[in-house]
């Protein structure tokens, strides 16, 4: 099987100050198509530099790292920003929508920036079709303020999608959820994951861990430990276990 | 990345903060309203003067007598009896390219008509051409004869003041008129003028042939001045130059001897009318100028707030493909569009105003297109020159921090 995501020996050192910092002290691995990742660790283990380096956001200092076959350490920023366009799907903690920008036009905006020349109804199509993927059909022309967390996440995630990314990352993606709608949208993850998109997201929260398919422990900027997840827990499950809990409760005297 | 797409993004942001836009936008159209109000009465009153200098006659050399010069004045303009009629018909004789020359008498004298009288400042003795050179139509009756002038006529042609003055409703033709107690028949009434750049009434005069006026009102025998036509524009200069050499030749100067006259020919004075509505007009345009680039300044100021607030939106932009070029082009395209949608805007405002002006101040006014389009493009300019930097501080973002910034 091809690998989508292939580091090899990747180091990155920040310059702050007088201090160099190392984020990332040596980490190879491989990432195939249709992996389900989790990248775990307390903060400062490195997992967000992995993160921004995975996501072609920053560049490593040392190693090597092939996204779809493509050496992409020594891109410059221009190029790191069509490989994003093209070949990746972001997901963020903090949603990171357009304010006062309807939904749809919130999924669309990496087209515009796409070297695929789409007519405004091709866009548009494409727009409302990953909209539908995320459930969110109804919503196209709300504005993110008139949306709920996981509303929003949804919206994110279509937006992600809209480029039929090769990856898919997913950056702290449920941080800022509640509980249950944490289950939903790993729900969603699970539903493409199934529909064979790779997936790559980092979490501190091993539960949500634990609806991947493959966890890897970060410390110190390297790979503490790099395992598949044995007992994988279905979203779709625990969100109706979670339902019937709740009605337990109410009905309790 | 198409170029399109970065409008429609640009003009979807402007629109999103609408009142911000009015606001940011409002001084560039002041600044442009002021440039195109200012400029169009500085060329209002530029053309004015130049009417008023056409109206001195059509390729005109004004010969006076003595020197007057910018060093000091010898004697007052056409005082120094220093030019004779036998002058006048030398020029209008030797020199090929004089078409019409016209000896002139200037004086006041007191007007008496059956029970009305009148002081004029302008009793002028011409010659038969002067109503030609002078392009003034006479409107009722006609002008006076050569033979008039020859034989010292008693004929007189009055302007619309005099006509009003003297003789109110009636019919002035035919009329006597006693200047200074010597009867004149009125012949002729010439066509209103209507006042001077300076106020003066132009329609307050009376024309009478020069011989008339030097043997039966003043008595002397040397001309104040003569109105010298040429036939065509480029033959002012030299013509002037040939009027000149011949005066001293004939007064027999030889430098270093000033010259006892004084030569002008129209474009100098149009020169020297128009220089101070130059420098009126260079105030008003930089005074207007300076609030465009306060305007413009308006806008990098605005524009550096909103690339600051729209951090994390660029850095969404970026994350998802975006080049720097793409956002820097979209900052370019939004500081352009306020400007020049604040120009047009400022266009419009500013006729509006120099035509106010016009209308309640009796300021003339003259919009030129190249104003207009100066004007648009200049402010199309200013916000791409203060939009360069906020636009290039947004492009240079780095998505990672640009997204975590709150």
């Amino acid at each position: 099987m091809n690998a989508v995501v292939k580091l090899e020996e990747v180091h990155k050192i920040y310059h702050s100050g007088e201090v160099d910092v190392h984020a990332v002290r040596g980490v190879s691995l491989e990432i195939h198509r249709g992996e389900f990742v989790a990248f775990m660790g307390a903060s400062g283990s490195g997992k967000s530099t992995m993160m921004n380096i995975l996501g072609c956001l920053d560049r490593p200092t040392k190693g090597r790292y092939l996204l779809d076959g493509v050496d992409v350490s020594g891109l410059n920023r221009n190029q790191l920003a069509d490989m994003r366009n093209q070949k990746l799907g972001f997901v963020f903690q903090s949603f990171n929508l357009l304010s006062r920008t309807s939904a749809l036009e919130n999924v669309e905006l990496p087209l515009f920036y796409s070297h695929k020349h789409l007519t405004s109804r091709e866009v548009k199509e494409r727009g409302e079709h990953v909209l539908k993927i995320v459930g969110l059909s109804e919503r196209a022309d709300h504005h993110p303020s008139q949306l709920s967390g996981g509303q929003q996440q949804r919206v994110a995630i279509a937006r992600a999608l809209i480029n039929n990314p090769e990856v898919l990352f997913a950056d702290e993606a449920t941080g800022n959820l509640d509980s249950k709608t944490s289950m939903e949208i790993m729900g969603v993850f699970q539903k493409l994951n199934e529909q064979g998109i790779t997936i790559v997201m980092v979490t501190h929260e091993l539960d949500i861990a634990m609806y991947t398919k493959r966890n890897i422990i970060m410390r110190d900027g390297r790979v503490l430990s790099d395992e598949l997840v044995p007992k994988r827990l279905n979203a779709e499950e625990e969100l109706n276990k979670l339902v019937l809990a709740e009605k337990a409760v109410q009905l309790a005297p | 990345m198409r170029l399109d797409n970065t409008f429609k993004i640009s003009f979807r942001a402007l629109r999103r903060n609408k009142m911000r836009s009015l606001l940011t936008a409002l001084g560039i159209i002041f600044g442009v309203a002021a440039v195109i109000a200012m400029v169009g009465i500085g060329n209002g009153a530029r053309s004015q003067i130049q009417a008023q200098i056409a109206s001195l006659g059509e390729n005109v050399i004004l010969v006076f007598a003595g020197n007057w010069s910018p060093g000091g004045v010898k004697s007052g303009w056409g005082g120094a009896g220093t030019l004779t009629v036998q002058d006048a018909e030398a020029i209008k004789n030797e020199i090929s390219r004089v078409i019409a020359v016209s000896p002139e008498i200037r004086s006041g004298a007191q007007l008496i008509a059956g029970n009305a009288n009148w002081y004029t400042n302008n009793l002028l003795g011409e010659s038969e051409d002067y109503f030609d050179i002078r392009q003034w139509p006479v409107a009722q009756g006609a002008g006076f004869s050569d033979e008039n002038v020859r034989n010292a006529g008693k004929v007189a042609v009055i302007g619309q003041t005099i006509a009003k003055q003297l003789y109110g409703d009636e019919n002035p033709l035919g009329k006597i008129m006693r200047i200074k107690n010597a009867p004149f028949i009125v012949i002729g009434v010439l066509a209103p003028k209507g006042p001077n750049l300076g106020g003066q009434d132009q329609d307050d005069i009376v024309v009478i042939p020069y011989t008339s006026a030097m043997k039966r009102i003043t008595g002397r025998t040397t001309l104040n001045s003569m109105v010298v036509q040429v036939g065509k524009e480029s033959d002012l200069n030299p013509a002037e130059v040939q009027v000149i050499s011949l005066l001293q030749q004939r007064h027999k100067i030889v430098p270093p001897k000033e010259d006892d006259f004084t030569v002008r020919n129209q474009e100098e004075i149009a020169k020297v009318a128009t220089a101070s509505t130059d420098v009126m007009r260079a105030l008003l345009g930089a005074t207007a100028s300076v609030s465009l680039l306060v305007g413009g300044i308006g806008i990098m100021n605005i524009m550096l707030v909103s690339v600051t607030e729209r951090t994390r939106e660029i850095g969404i932009r970026i994350a998802v493909g975006a080049h720097g070029k793409d956002i820097l082009l979209q900052f370019l395209i939004e500081a352009a569009t306020l400007s020049s949608t604040g120009g047009t805007i400022g266009i419009l405002l500013g006729i509006g105003a120099a035509k106010a002006m016009s209308y309640y101040k009796q300021w003339p006014s003259l919009i030129s297109l190249d104003s207009v389009v100066i004007a648009f493009l200049f402010s199309a300019a200013v916000g791409i020159f203060f939009g360069f930097y906020p636009a290039r501080k947004a492009s240079q973002l780095d998505p990672i921090e640009a997204l975590r910034y709150e």
